[in-house]
């Protein structure tokens, strides 16, 4: 090996051949990785992190190529090798891991076979000698009992355990550099953590270095030594961790930090502020800064006239940044609250109730050999209630049961015992068909997954006329009119009517779903993780809309989500749903400071923060989230709870203990549970 | 593409969405320009409808009319191009006149069996339980019969005409449709798109027709294509089994089994229609190919 970088990207340029034209998709990019060193690629999608990663292992398919610059890597051009230099590199040399494990692995090859096929292949070693490897890598990932996991097949395992799988895979040759793309996106908030932790500490074992590409902020801070900021092609900003993060001097990083919701602040204290605009399309590059059009710092003149050179920050030798003003910024400082009071009066009549609620869902019919089997408990008992003009956020790992409370509240599932009141009506046994239109009027939703909330067959305009006609009873010939007043509510222009989903970006359909379910004037909104599909920017200006459409109409909001930070940020009454039932409830100041039940303190501490000063101690769950067929009779939490107290956890439902307004279903006594545990939240934004 | 509900729904804007749809279509035909296959598939096609269209004008004979000097000699002449058949027919002739009813009836049954397969397969797949079962299993009882048996016993019951035959195809190929439709509606009545016209109480026919079947259109369209090629084979074997089209009138199968046992002496008389036959067909495949790239590349 050479002296120098590890890795060493000289003004790569890369280009992709679209009906279009050429796209210079990356202008000219440089950056060093060093021997056992991780970098961080962070920026919001189409900004070409994955891109770079590609490029360096020469995957850029058809339709990419490599228009200039260099790419060393061990003392190789990585941009002029052939094929069979390149064979003898990737998986050997640089592994990857992306972000579908499913994806990566074979379906139909164990675990075992896939494995120990990678040392066999580069480096030609015996069958026994690979086996011994993959089973020393497999304990190293932390997969407990290495011999029964090699038998297994990729789908006998979970997302988790894949993703371990893949890791060690990529290791298992000792490559001197992993690329992850995204490795722990579409994990839960508890596996990502120990995934995140695992990375953290096989680095330190191994000494690969990582190119660590993620869009969240969070997990960079925990794995990586530095970060360098992308954005269209471009690095603004690159430099160590806690430079990046606590002295931001690129408008686009101070933009990308200001959009996070917090795990310390909420709506009342310190409001998002989300990046202006999107990001353009690569084809219409200007001479000047290439974020200058969304920038709210920009001078026009100085950033638009001529390439922007990268500078030194004053007194940091490794931190260097893109942008002519930099030394005229103020110092950023971290967005925290000012100690807002609520307001919400909480005694007032629930606008939604949920009473005893229960979700049981038949098994297939199937042929039955050996008796019919048991009814998969997707809710049970749940207990919940938001009054008016507030908004309920109920929070869980994907299972939790969460969403199947959306799907009862809009009549798109019926309880199986329990009920539902709305505004006063019961609703619980009511599917949507049978509900009258003021019912239907009354609550509508928001889904998930912008690209099926809108039909792909229909033009905006028509989906949100056909609400209105609908729901509204408006005639053909005036909802024109009406389709504009909502677009302008959701902050779009009114030519967006005539658009179809496929010209719209990810954030301007998700404001088009919400203008669809607000063409009823409704009083309850529930929204099933609306935001989780969107980059952070869009993500900010979508929660930021949700609130003031809410503040504005007086609606009650039932807002689902996984991530706590965004929970925290825009619910009053926060529930925490384990498994089905509700572990924790109460206003979100209180569910967010101790006493917390088990659950919600490990959840809380696994939270990726991007703020190298965050420092909590880490609370891993073991173990998997039990089937929905094997819950056990106790507490649901028992098997993994890291407070588990004893026979007493296994056995008996745990009581709900009342503070107030606050619940917490748990065996431990709640001054007892005060007692063990330390606030989770940094106390200085909570502002109180 | 626009639905009979989607028409006028913003009045105002309504002369900017037309042209957007205008430029969408004149997008997606040169991109069908841009594919090999495509393009090829088009010609043929295009240029047997074109054919047909204009076959009393350029046909040079009538197409039933015996010349009974060219039974001397009945290959290929100066006189009749293609030469004739055993009955001093103009092989051209008849070949240009046979293209009229392969290419009214091969697309009509298919359009038949489409709308027949579509609601079959739209309630199959929405409905699910018993409704589901139902449909099902009666198409695969029609799917497990050997069809050419079928054809016999059915046109030989009702006897041979055009519409008899479009009825045969209907009913014969719409169990295949329906599947297809099924299989997509299964996975499209789970969208949100779905969730959300329940929730403002749209009817289950809206939804099928409305909010799924549109978006179920590519496949369809390509097995459309396709299937409009297996029906001209189809009518084709009909026609060779002596129940196609009543004579005299030319028909493609009819021809060549009529000269099938002259194929050793006078071979012409065979192959020019299947040649007819097979163009056609391939025509119609290659332009489901290019379809089909297309519906990928969206």
């Amino acid at each position: 090996m050479t002296d120098g970088p590890l890795l060493d990207v000289q003004s790569l340029s890369v280009a992709y051949t679209t009906r279009a034209g050429e796209m210079a998709v990356i202008p000219g990019l440089s950056f060093q990785l060093n021997a056992g060193e991780a970098l961080g690629l962070v920026g919001e999608s189409g900004c070409g992190k994955s891109t770079v990663a590609l490029a360096i292992v020469r995957y850029l398919g058809r339709a990419g190529r490599i228009t200039g610059g260099r790419i060393r890597f061990e003392g190789r051009d990585l941009t002029t090798l052939d094929e069979a230099g390149l064979r003898a590199i990737r998986g050997r040399r640089i592994a990857m891991v992306y972000q579908d494990p499913m994806a990566s692995l074979n379906p139909v090859m164990t675990v075992g076979r896939q494995l120990m096929e990678v040392p066999m292949t580069h480096e030609g070693v015996s069958a026994t000698s690979a086996r011994a490897r993959a089973l020393a890598m497999l304990a190293e990932v932390k997969l407990a009992d290495p011999e029964a996991v090699m038998e297994r097949y990729p789908h006998q395992l979970s997302g988790g355990q894949q993703q371990r799988i893949v890791i060690a895979m990529a290791l298992i040759t000792g490559p001197a550099l992993l690329i992850m793309d995204e490795p722990t996106t579409g994990l839960d908030v508890t596996v990502e953590a120990a995934v995140l932790d695992l990375v953290r500490e096989l680095r330190s074992r191994h000494r690969s270095a990582i190119l660590f590409i993620s869009h969240n902020l969070g997990s960079v801070v925990r794995v990586c030594d530095r970060v360098a900021v992308m954005y269209r092609g471009e690095l603004v900003e690159e430099g160590p961790v806690r430079g990046i993060f606590t002295n931001p001097r690129h408008p686009y990083t101070r933009g990308l930090l200001d959009c996070l919701p917090t795990l310390g602040s909420d709506k009342r204290q310190a409001p998002l502020v989300p990046i202006a605009g999107q990001v353009e399309s690569a084809l219409a590059r200007s001479p000047g800064c290439g974020f200058a059009a969304r920038c709210p710092q920009v001078e026009i003149g100085r950033c638009t006239s001529r390439p922007i050179p990268s500078s030194t920050v004053h007194g940091e030798p490794d931190h260097r940044v893109a942008c002519v003003r930099a030394d005229e910024l103020a110092r950023w400082t971290r967005r925290s609250g000012t100690g807002g009071a609520h307001d919400a009066d909480r005694a007032r009549e629930p606008m939604v109730a949920v009473r005893h609620l229960t979700k049981l869902y038949a098994p297939r019919q199937r042929l039955r050999l050996r008796g019919s089997r048991a009814p998969v408990r997707a809710v049970f008992d749940v207990e919940l209630a938001a009054g008016r003009g507030q908004t309920l956020a109920i929070v869980g790992e994907s299972g939790c049961g969460k969403s199947t409370i959306a799907k009862v509240l809009s009549g798109l599932e019926v309880a199986t015992a329990g009920g539902v009141s709305l505004d006063g009506v019961e609703v619980g046994a009511l599917a949507v068909d049978a509900r009258d239109a003021t019912l239907k009027r009354k609550l509508q939703m928001v889904f998930q997954n912008p690209d099926s909330t809108l039909n792909p067959s229909h033009t905006v305009g028509y989906a949100i006329g056909r609400a209105l006609r609908r729901l509204q009873g408006r005639s053909a010939s005036d909802t024109g009119a009406g389709v504009a007043r909502l677009l302008d509510v959701v902050k779009l222009s009114p030519a967006m009517a005539a658009r179809t989903p496929r010209q719209l970006s990810g954030g301007e359909k998700q404001r088009a779903a919400i203008a669809r379910a607000l063409a009823s004037d409704p009083d309850v909104i529930v929204a099933d993780e609306p935001v989780s599909a969107l980059d952070v920017s869009v993500q900010a200006a979508i929660v930021n809309l949700l609130t003031e459409i809410q503040a504005a109409r007086g609606a009650t909001l039932v807002f689902i989500s996984h991530d706590l930070a965004v929970v925290r940020y825009l619910a009053d009454t926060v529930a925490v749903m384990y498994l089905g039932t509700v572990a924790e409830l109460g206003p979100v100041e209180r569910v967010f400071a101790p006493p917390y039940h088990p659950y919600t303190e490990a959840l809380l501490s696994a939270v990726p923060v991007p703020d190298p000063d965050h420092a909590v101690a880490r609370i891993l769950l073991e173990g998997r989230v039990p089937r929905a067929d094997e819950i056990p009779r106790g507490c649901p939490f028992a098997t993994r709870c890291p407070r588990r107290i004893g026979p007493i956890c296994d056995e008996t439902p745990p009581p709900v203990q009342r503070f107030a307004d606050h619940r917490i279903a748990c065996h431990i006594p709640g001054d007892e549970l005060q007692r063990l545990q330390a606030p989770l939240v940094e106390p200085r934004a909570v502002g109180r | 593409m626009s639905t009979p509900v989607a028409a006028g729904t913003l009045s105002a804007s309504s002369p900017a969405a037309s042209r957007v749809r205008a430029r969408r279509w004149r997008r997606r035909l040169s991109a069908l320009g841009e594919s090999a296959p495509a393009t090829v598939g088009i010609v043929i096609v295009l240029s047997w409808v074109g054919l047909a269209l204009v076959a009393p004008l350029i046909a040079p004979y009538p197409p039933n009319a015996n010349d009974m000097t060219a039974l001397a000699n009945t290959t290929p002449s100066k006189a009749h191009w293609l030469g004739t058949d055993q009955l001093g027919r103009d092989l051209l002739s008849r070949i240009l006149w046979g293209a009229r009813p392969v290419l009214v009836i091969a697309p009509l049954a298919v359009l038949g069996a489409a709308a027949l397969g579509s609601l079959l397969g739209l309630a199959a797949g929405y409905y699910g339980r018993w409704v589901d079962l139902t449909i099902t299993r009666a198409c695969d009882i029609v799917l497990s019969f050997p069809v050419i048996i079928l054809y016999m016993i059915i046109l030989a019951h009702f006897g041979s005409s055009a519409w008899n035959i479009i009825g045969v195809l209907t009913l014969t190929k719409a169990p295949i449709i329906a599947r297809i439709v099924r299989g997509m509606t299964l996975d499209l009545r789970e969208r949100e798109y779905v969730a959300a016209a329940k929730m403002r109480g749209e009817s289950a026919l809206y939804i099928m027709l409305v909010e799924i079947l549109p978006n179920a259109r590519g496949p369809l369209v390509v097995d459309m294509c396709l299937r409009t090629g297996y029906n001209v084979i189809i009518i084709g074997a009909l026609g060779f089994l002596g129940i196609g089209l009543p004579p005299p009138d030319p028909d493609w199968g009819g021809m060549v089994k009529d000269t099938y046992g002259l194929m050793m002496v006078w071979p012409h008389m065979a192959l020019f229609p299947c040649a007819a036959i097979s163009s056609l067909v391939v025509g119609f495949n290659l332009l489901a190919v290019g379809l089909r790239e297309l519906g990928l590349r969206d």
